[in-house]
């Protein structure tokens, strides 16, 4: 057989094979998680830790609703925020502004989405954190300290604003100019044009950026650690504290081990967090493919 | 129709009158990114009747096209001087409303682009912009400019359905019909048949010559035997410039300009 041929099969098994490789680790993950959380799905009722508020391990309570809750809430908050003013933000960027800004506010956005996590935190700590304590909530007449969900989402937000904006650019660069010019040379305006025919028009798009940008901020740790207090309660307001769930497992893993299932019930979240990561991902796929078969 | 009485109110103040041509173009250039595109052009556009502008692709007859609805205007980079006069008014005047000015004039483009809604939505969405909010109007002028492309029996069943759901030249005709709705004055059509296969090319050039007793229609073509087809006018653009402009049959069988002859016949393309 000829030298050539040979190379091109080795190079497609070669191919196949690490793809399979790398996909193996996923469910190795999810296995290795299911095994090692297994002694407290023995001990205790699956339905019964997810309702539970109350978190003990000391007297073998573990609850794991307040970290539940708490990573809905600060992604929640983080996306209230985000998502309108990406919105706005990228259609400013492709519809109105100039060439030259354009160009320029990009690769910024890059720069944005480089910085290392941990910055965002101590940026969170310094700013948003006293700007909570000292001019949002005494709004409110209420006196905290300024550690709370709605730190964890301001700063999260700030996290995705980059992912979110540079995905819904490129999304609003793909509506052919003939349709807005449809819609305009029927005496729309250009702000009638981009509501009710661009962004109608990029639905599918923009729901997959944020898809995108609400798996990084469920996984999204140290930042978020950092400003919202870590309080294993179900947050009530915006000013409580929360407890996400990778910021539980990244502050306890390897510390207080000899407590019994402790070890378990962190491996559980993990896999808590997997599930719901992948359950988020299954549902907006399907509204996706809903979205495009009506579009 | 809207249209049709505006004109009537202003012929009886004798600002126009009749015979004054819809459209006129004076003395007009255009320079896209510091190139000169159209040079000089100088043209009445007869009503009531089609004109065609021919040339070689890249010749500017499509911005020309742009150029009267101030559609080039978007596109940024781009330099217009002179006039364009609708009715009398000019529509590159600083204080002309560009809305009100697209309005006036039908835009169909190379291909279909259905907005991403509805077959009902798609002819409602021009009378709502200019307020119409009365559902029974709204329905009335749907069918109304379904029936006038011949879409109506296709489509009376399915109106909430999706346009993209139709064929191609379904959809050709639902956006002449979508133009029509907001009631213009004047047609523009940029290589409208190109993506069309040739039944529906037929029904598209069909309805624009039942069309022209109502509408001034200006038509970009690089097909020759279409212009031959369906107009009564020709303009032929060369390298920016308005070669020659008359009726049909003397543009295309007795030209006068050489440059026109040679394209007639085949020879620059």
């Amino acid at each position: 057989m000829k030298f050539r041929l040979v190379k091109d099969l080795i190079a497609k098994y070669l191919s196949k094979s690490l793809l399979i490789l790398s996909l193996s680790v996923v469910v190795l993950i999810v296995i290795g998680l299911a095994m090692k959380s297994s002694p407290l799905l023995d001990n205790v009722n699956l339905f019964h830790i997810l309702t539970e508020k109350n978190w003990s391990p000391q007297k073998g309570n573990f609850g794991f609703l307040p970290f539940i809750m708490g990573t809905l809430w600060v992604t929640l908050i983080s996306l209230v925020i985000a998502v309108p003013l990406c919105i706005l933000a990228s259609t400013y960027l492709v519809e109105y502004a100039s060439d030259r800004l354009r160009i320029s506010v990009l690769p910024l956005m890059n720069v944005l989405a480089a910085i290392p996590p941990v910055l965002y935190g101590v940026w969170g700590v310094l700013f948003v954190v006293p700007l909570i304590s000292d001019w949002i909530a005494p709004i409110f007449n209420i006196n905290i300290t300024g550690y709370s969900v709605l730190a964890g989402g301001i700063v999260l937000a700030v996290m995705i604003f980059p992912i979110m904006i540079s995905i819904m650019v490129e999304v609003l660069h793909t509506i052919p100019k003939e349709l807005k010019a449809a819609s305009l040379s029927l005496g729309a305006t250009k702000w009638e044009t981009i509501q009710k025919v661009i962004l109608r028009k990029a639905r599918p798009g923009i729901i997959a950026a944020v898809v995108l940008a609400v798996s990084r901020a469920f996984g999204e740790t140290v930042a978020v650690l950092m400003v919202c207090g870590n309080i294993p309660k179900v947050p009530q307001s915006l000013f409580d504290a929360g407890y996400p769930i990778p910021a539980l497992i990244a502050n306890n893993f390897g510390e207080m081990m000899s407590i019994p299932l402790y070890d378990a019930a962190l491996m559980f979240a993990a896999l808590l967090l997997f599930v719901i990561i992948f359950g988020f991902n299954l549902i907006s796929r399907i509204i996706l493919n809903r979205l495009e078969e009506h579009a | 129709m809207h249209a049709h009485s505006s004109i009537e109110t202003k012929e009886t103040q004798n600002i126009i009158l009749p015979s004054t041509p819809h459209m006129q173009i004076k003395d007009l250039n255009v320079y896209i990114e510091g190139t000169h595109i159209l040079k000089n052009i100088n043209l009445d556009i007869p009503n009531n009747s089609i004109t065609s502008i021919i040339g070689p692709s890249g010749c500017g007859k499509t911005t020309l096209l742009k150029t009267l609805n101030r559609l080039m205007d978007d596109s940024k980079e781009v330099k217009v001087t002179g006039s364009v006069l609708v009715n009398g008014e000019d529509i590159y005047a600083k204080d002309a409303e560009v809305t009100h000015i697209r309005k006036k004039m039908g835009l169909l483009s190379q291909r279909p682009f259905p907005l991403p809604m509805s077959i009902f939505d798609n002819i409602a969405y021009g009378p709502k912009i200019h307020g119409e909010r009365n559902k029974k109007v709204l329905e009335q002028i749907v069918e109304t400019q379904l029936r006038n492309v011949g879409l109506w029996e296709e489509v009376k069943d399915r109106l909430d359905s999706s346009a993209t759901g139709l064929s191609i030249g379904q959809q050709q005709r639902l956006c002449l019909a979508r133009g029509l709705a907001v009631q213009p004055e004047i047609i523009l059509g940029d290589e409208s048949t190109s993506a069309l296969d040739p039944i529906s090319t037929q029904t598209i050039e069909n309805l624009l010559i039942d069309l022209k007793k109502d509408y001034t229609i200006v038509l970009v073509t690089h097909i020759l035997r279409q212009a031959r087809r369906v107009s009564d006018y020709i303009l032929f653009v060369y390298n920016g410039k308005a070669v020659e402009f008359g009726k049909t049959e003397d543009v295309l069988i007795n030209p006068k300009n050489p440059i026109t002859q040679q394209y007639v016949k085949g020879f620059i393309s």
